[in-house]
């Protein structure tokens, strides 16, 4: 019962025009009518879709529409390519610090996937860059977030700084950057507890955290599957601390993924990576194609038209 | 919370901007909804009814309109039978179990839904059938810890069916009244461990005759249109009884519970507020329609 892609959207409309011959400039609306239904079903958000559209019907007014054979076809390659680029580049690099140690900070709602993707990152940087992360319990509100991160450090074999939940997330994570510093661990990560963007308090806390050092990553880890609000939430928390990119989870799920357009498009940070599973080694880096290819439900469309 | 709370909404400013019911009004009411994660089918299905209401009752003000707006929502959402949003208590022992994709929220309504029958003054204990998760069993022991009741474990990595083989034994003994059972996220695509959860509804439904006597989907408000595909999976994998719509807190509407409604059927038995133990309510459609309009 999954969702119908783009192409098989536009096959009524492709027949309509088969009969005339013809593709008049209502067919190019009709197919825009079909590329929005998309985008909304996919999960990308109403307004983004709507500036997104205006675009794109553009430059499918142009001749290389309305003068295709496969016109079809050509509003599909034009939306991928649109959508590819708008996604940015491929960016899976991590900034580091030259004064040590570099400090990543991980931030989202509750649920997202923060805890198990600072395991994930701490055990890719270790074995794609030779360093030597320190995890950072600053969770000290939901229950046993603490066990559940030094869980991870355990099956890892990466040590996690914790100092209980009577600790302020503040001073434990001040603590862990000096504890790093000197133990000589080069690269710090900071899980801290999830929380709502409209949470002032909360808010105040990562900024607190913020300040303690700036960190070289705040990556704000959001869940795939989420839906229209995923403007808001990406536009809050940058807004609040600064993101400096983010991971998107759960993508070994059936989601279209719509939210990547979303966030990509108000924040215009970058997606650095993806979770592709609940194992540790799930992260994988973000294609922006692939991305495009999932969100317009294109599977193995993709390569014929690319042949075309 | 507080956009839940009265009808001083998006709606209104909606309605107020209008002086005539045209087509732009159904245009904006049409995005509002789609903007609360409703989803295509549901709002053009819902466009066209409201579009047929409006003319039969021949309303042209616009202030008329919104009440024909939320009760048609509300028809929708209740569709026809009487709201169940009640639990379905057996006489003896009752079984619940919790199921829903990572991270949306099963433990911490489990610790919830344990408070609130305790309170109803009834005995509760809980399963820790999440064995694959770090720390899982530890969550659902701080909460069994606050709530004050019994918590069934056994060692990370143990199979889950085996869990409840003996939590079922125990609250048989024990006579407890209510057995709430968590089990570990997991997407619905993933064939293996849709098995392995209905392994673990066959073993309760095995040892009590009638059980689970409620399973309850755990749905994130905050989740877009895959939530209709979860609702679908796990009702074909597990027989789900009741939709509890976790997160309705934050900004994000839930919208996709009036088309799972719509399509499947599922009432939503109860909302998740917040982190803290109290933070359930149950499910009340009016509310929740309104909270679709709510800025
Ligand atoms: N399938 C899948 N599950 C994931 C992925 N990333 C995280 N999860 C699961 O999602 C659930 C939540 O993950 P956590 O890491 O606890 O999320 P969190 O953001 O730390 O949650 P809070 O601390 O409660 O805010 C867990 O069940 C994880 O195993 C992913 O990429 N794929
Ligand atoms: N704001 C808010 N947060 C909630 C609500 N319900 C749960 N959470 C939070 O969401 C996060 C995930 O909750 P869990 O109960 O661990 O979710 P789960 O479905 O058991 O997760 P897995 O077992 O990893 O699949 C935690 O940080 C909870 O505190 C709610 O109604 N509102
Ligand atoms: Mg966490
Ligand atoms: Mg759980």
């Amino acid at each position: 019962m999954a969702f119908e892609g783009l192409s098989e959207r536009l096959q009524g409309t492709m027949t309509k025009i088969k009969g005339k011959g013809k593709v008049t400039e209502a067919d190019v609306k009709d197919m825009m009518r079909e590329v929005r239904f998309a985008l909304i079903e996919a999960d990308v958000n109403l307004k983004v879709v709507k500036e997104f559209v205006k675009k794109v019907s553009e430059r499918a007014a142009g001749s290389d529409v309305m003068e295709s054979l496969t016109p079809g076809q050509q509003v599909v390659k034009i939306v991928k390519d649109e959508l590819t680029e708008l996604m940015g580049g491929e960016e899976s690099k991590i900034n580091f610090s030259t004064k040590q140690p570099t400090v990543i900070m991980m931030v989202g709602l509750q649920g997202a996937g923060k805890t198990t993707t600072t395991g994930k990152l701490a055990g890719l940087l270790r074995k794609k860059h030779n360093r030597k992360p320190l995890l950072v319990a600053a969770d000290v509100y939901r229950p046993a977030a603490i066990q559940q991160l030094e869980t991870i450090g355990k099956q890892l074999t990466i040590p996690v700084f914790s100092k209980g939940t009577d600790m302020s997330p503040v001073e434990i994570a001040r603590q862990a950057i000096e504890h790093a510093k000197a133990e000589h661990m080069d690269t710090v990560i900071i899980d801290t507890a999830g929380r709502l963007h409209v949470d002032e308090d909360l808010m105040q806390e990562l900024k607190d955290i913020r300040a303690l050092k700036e960190p070289d990553e705040i990556f704000l880890v959001v869940d795939a599957m989420t839906g229209q609000d995923a403007v808001n939430v990406a536009q809050s928390f940058d807004e609040a601390i600064g993101i400096s990119g983010v991971v998107l989870t759960k993508l070994d799920g059936d989601t279209r993924g719509g939210a990547a357009l979303s966030i990509r498009t108000v924040t215009q940070k970058p997606i650095k990576f993806i979770g592709m599973g609940e194992k540790l080694d799930a992260l994988d880096v973000f294609h922006p194609e692939r991305m495009a290819s999932r969100i317009l439900g294109m599977g193995d469309m993709l390569s014929l038209i690319e042949k075309a | 919370e507080k956009t839940r709370t009265g009808f001083t909404s998006k709606i209104n400013d909606l309605v107020a901007k209008y002086r005539k019911v045209d087509e732009d009004f159904f245009e904006e009411l049409e995005e509002v909804l789609l903007q609360a994660d409703v989803g295509f089918e549901t709002v053009i299905e819902l466009m066209d009814d409201l579009r047929y209401e409006v003319q039969r009752k021949n309303v042209r003000d616009t202030s008329n309109v919104q009440s024909v707006i939320s009760e048609k929502l509300v028809e929708i959402y209740q569709a026809g039978d009487a709201e169940l949003n009640e639990i379905n208590f057996a006489d003896g022992l009752t079984v619940i179990l919790m199921v829903g994709v990572n991270g949306v929220g099963k433990t911490t309504t489990i610790g919830k839904l344990a408070h609130r029958f305790k309170n109803e003054g009834k005995s509760v204990m809980l399963a820790a059938g999440d064995t694959f998760r770090a720390g899982a069993i530890e969550q659902l022991d701080v909460w069994g810890q606050r709530v004050g009741v019994d918590v069934i474990k056994q060692a990370a990595g143990s199979d889950p069916a085996a869990v409840m083989y003996d939590a079922v034994r125990s609250a048989k003994s024990r006579g407890v009244d209510v057995l709430i059972c968590d089990t570990a996220g997991r997407l619905q695509n993933k064939v293996n461990l849709m098995n392995e959860l209905q392994k673990v509804h066959r073993v309760i439904s095995r040892e009590v005759p009638g059980a689970p006597h409620e399973v309850l989907l755990a749905l994130d408000a905050t989740t877009g249109q895959n939530a209709m595909i979860q609702a679908q999976t796990f009702k074909d994998v597990t027989e789900v009884t009741g939709i509890v719509l976790t997160k309705l807190d934050g900004t994000a509407k839930g919208g996709i519970v009036l088309a799972i409604r719509n399509k499947l059927k599922i009432p939503v038995k109860f909302v998740g507020l917040g982190e803290k133990l109290d933070d359930l309510q149950p499910f009340d459609p009016q509310k929740y329609v309104y909270g679709l309009f709510a800025e």
